[in-house]
């Protein structure tokens, strides 16, 4: 690297495998990107069940499944929240809410801290 | 398009240069004009990154724009919105980690009542006056420690054993012959032991001051410094200070034990938060080379409790401490305030953890009567029990206490830049404040933010003035004991 000067042996170490595979600003919201129907690289996020990729949605998961549907309400919470803009039942978080879950590390224990929003 | 925004990290300067402390990796780099600019103007909104290079494009060049937002993205510095941080993964210890450090709780009686003390005040967990367990600890029990420290360090070559109390010297029979069980139960296994203690130094007596040179027994002394601040709090039963009775005794300590650095241990109260008095004069006027500091454990609403402008005031003084140690450091001197050199040390390895320390994992404590707790604060403790030194560890209890108390389950900690070094604070401190271990102390957040970052500066200055310094962290073990307090 030519602009940063790792210090510590922990930015020694980062520098090192940093430098492998492709720079992370690469990934993008593959689903918005023109072109034709391609398969996302692997280490882009692809909301389960959410419009913002094709994906019938209420009927059957981007697998075909069942397993990945936006009805659940477990499924709800998170993923219809991150990386998203589209209005939904919980608040999305690229425009309207971006902290809404801040509050909440694991969402298993502080569940009862994610609060209603106002607008 | 990809529109840029700032990822988390501490930024700091040091020596007229810019670092950023990034997290969770805790990892340090310093930054290039152009690398600050970039930073500069993503704080102030996230932008395009196109527009960010056209607009910086009259102080850089083009090229010189797009590599650095690269490089920042590579260390995540900066990200790209609408693409979540892939979520961490949960990292557990693995459930072979050996026991590096086992504390002996020889006694629980002490013969100093020291107002504030987390074992008899009026904070203690533990009866230990008419409670179930012994008030000495027997050989037998001392023995079983001992094979049980040697089963558990597993792989290690080294294990470390800490004698504790009460008052430590008080049963000083069985920790003689401890440390010469533990050298032939060792021997005989491969193994080798490394023995420390930590006393209020009222019985160091000519004897046992031999016995712990000879015997090359590392001693931490527990000391609050000059005579009206040690007989403050730390008094006999009767009342009547302790200053007279161990400075004589510290200073032949000092005088005849040189096999091992003999520490000081202070525990500062809101009555005296004048730190480098107390530094100056153990170091100058009492001869230790090295002292540490720890605000008292209590409850908020004591009177010697430190609150919030306690706490204020505690950081200004460290923070003119720490300076001379910068000073020190500089000229490569040694300058003996070990809370500095503990935590440059961290920071130099860039150590992220997901627990605060040891307990429970690589350090446990063993009760009088062989009961093994999370650490020798909770000897004694059914409630903080993990095992015994005969039955061994209950494997379920410690997972269960290692998930209860993971970072990740902090939701307070999880946005605070300074929770790869923290992880929430001492267990046994959130117990006596909260009632609860797995509690972050939110009490002294701010305090650690400021300790952390001046840690950060002086880290940033000998980078960059006297980076040779900075290479004895790079050898050192890495687990060597600490003071235990």
């Amino acid at each position: 690297m030519k602009h940063l000067r790792s210090i510590n042996r922990k930015a020694g170490r980062i520098e090192k495998a940093s430098g492998v595979g492709l720079p992370a600003c690469h990934d993008d919201v593959v689903a918005l990107q023109q072109g034709p129907p391609q398969q996302p690289p692997a280490a882009a996020h692809i909301p389960l069940g959410c419009t913002l990729i094709f994906s019938p949605g209420w009927e059957a998961d981007r697998t075909g499944g069942t397993a990945g549907l936006c009805t659940p309400v477990e499924r709800d919470l998170f993923d219809c929240h991150e990386g998203c803009f589209w209005p939904a039942q919980v608040p999305d978080q690229l425009n309207h809410a971006p902290n809404w879950t801040a509050k909440c590390a694991s969402a298993q224990k502080d569940w009862r801290k994610i609060d209603l929003v106002f607008p | 398009m990809s529109i840029l925004t700032l990822r988390e990290f501490h930024p700091f300067t040091a020596s007229d240069a810019d670092f950023l402390y990034l997290v969770p990796s805790a990892a340090i780099f310093q930054l290039d004009p152009a690398a600050t600019a970039i930073l500069a103007r993503l704080g102030q909104g996230d932008m395009p990154a196109d527009d960010l290079v056209r607009e910086l494009s009259a102080r850089f060049s083009v090229a010189e724009l797009q590599e650095t937002v690269e490089e920042l993205v590579r260390i995540r510095a900066i990200g790209v919105t609408g693409v979540p941080q892939e979520p961490a993964v949960r990292q557990m210890p693995p459930p072979d980690f050996p026991l590096t450090t086992m504390v002996l709780n020889v006694t629980n009686q002490c013969n100093l009542s020291c107002t504030y003390c987390y074992e008899y005040g009026e904070d203690k967990i533990v009866d230990t006056e008419n409670g179930k367990q012994a008030k000495f600890m027997t050989e037998e029990t001392a023995r079983a420690s001992v094979d049980f420290m040697l089963r558990e360090a597993r792989d290690n070559r080294m294990a470390h054993l800490t004698f504790f109390g009460g008052e430590t010297l008080m049963n000083l029979p069985v920790l003689k012959s401890t440390i010469q069980y533990a050298r032939e139960r060792a021997r005989e296994v491969g193994k080798e032991v490394d023995f420390s203690l930590t006393t209020n130094a009222t019985l160091l007596r000519p004897d046992v001051i031999e016995f712990l040179a000879e015997n090359h027994v590392g001693v931490t002394i527990s000391i609050d410094g000059p005579k009206e601040v040690q007989d403050q709090f730390r008094v006999f039963h009767n009342g009547t200070g302790s200053y007279e009775v161990v400075a004589p005794k510290i200073r032949e300590l000092l005088r005849r034990h040189r096999t091992r650095p003999v520490g000081a241990r202070v525990t500062l109260t809101s009555h005296d938060l004048d730190v480098r008095k107390i530094f100056l004069h153990l170091t100058e006027e009492i001869g230790f080379t090295e002292v540490g500091f720890a605000p008292v454990t209590t409850a908020p609403n004591r009177k010697y409790a430190i609150a919030d402008e306690g706490f204020d005031t505690m950081l200004e003084q460290f923070r003119g401490l720490a300076g001379d140690f910068l000073q020190a450091a500089l000229q490569n001197r040694h300058h003996g305030f070990s809370n500095v050199k503990d935590t440059l040390e961290e920071i130099h390895k860039g150590v992220s953890k997901p627990y605060p320390c040891g307990a429970g994992l690589g350090l446990m404590g063993v009760s009088t009567d062989g009961d093994v707790a999370l650490c020798h604060r909770f000897a004694g403790s059914d409630q903080h029990k993990l095992g015994t030194v005969r039955d061994g560890i209950d494997r379920l209890v410690q997972i269960g206490f290692l998930e209860k108390h993971h970072i990740d389950d902090k939701t307070d900690c999880a946005r605070c830049w300074a929770r790869p070094l923290c992880s929430g604070g001492c267990y046994h401190e959130a117990y006596t404040r909260y009632g609860e271990s797995a509690h972050p102390n939110l009490h002294y957040c701010e305090w650690i933010r400021g300790w952390t970052d001046t840690c950060l500066k002086i880290y940033g200055e000998l980078a960059v003035r006297n980076p040779r310094y900075l290479e004895q962290f790079d050898d050192k073990v890495e687990y060597e004991t600490s003071q235990v307090n």
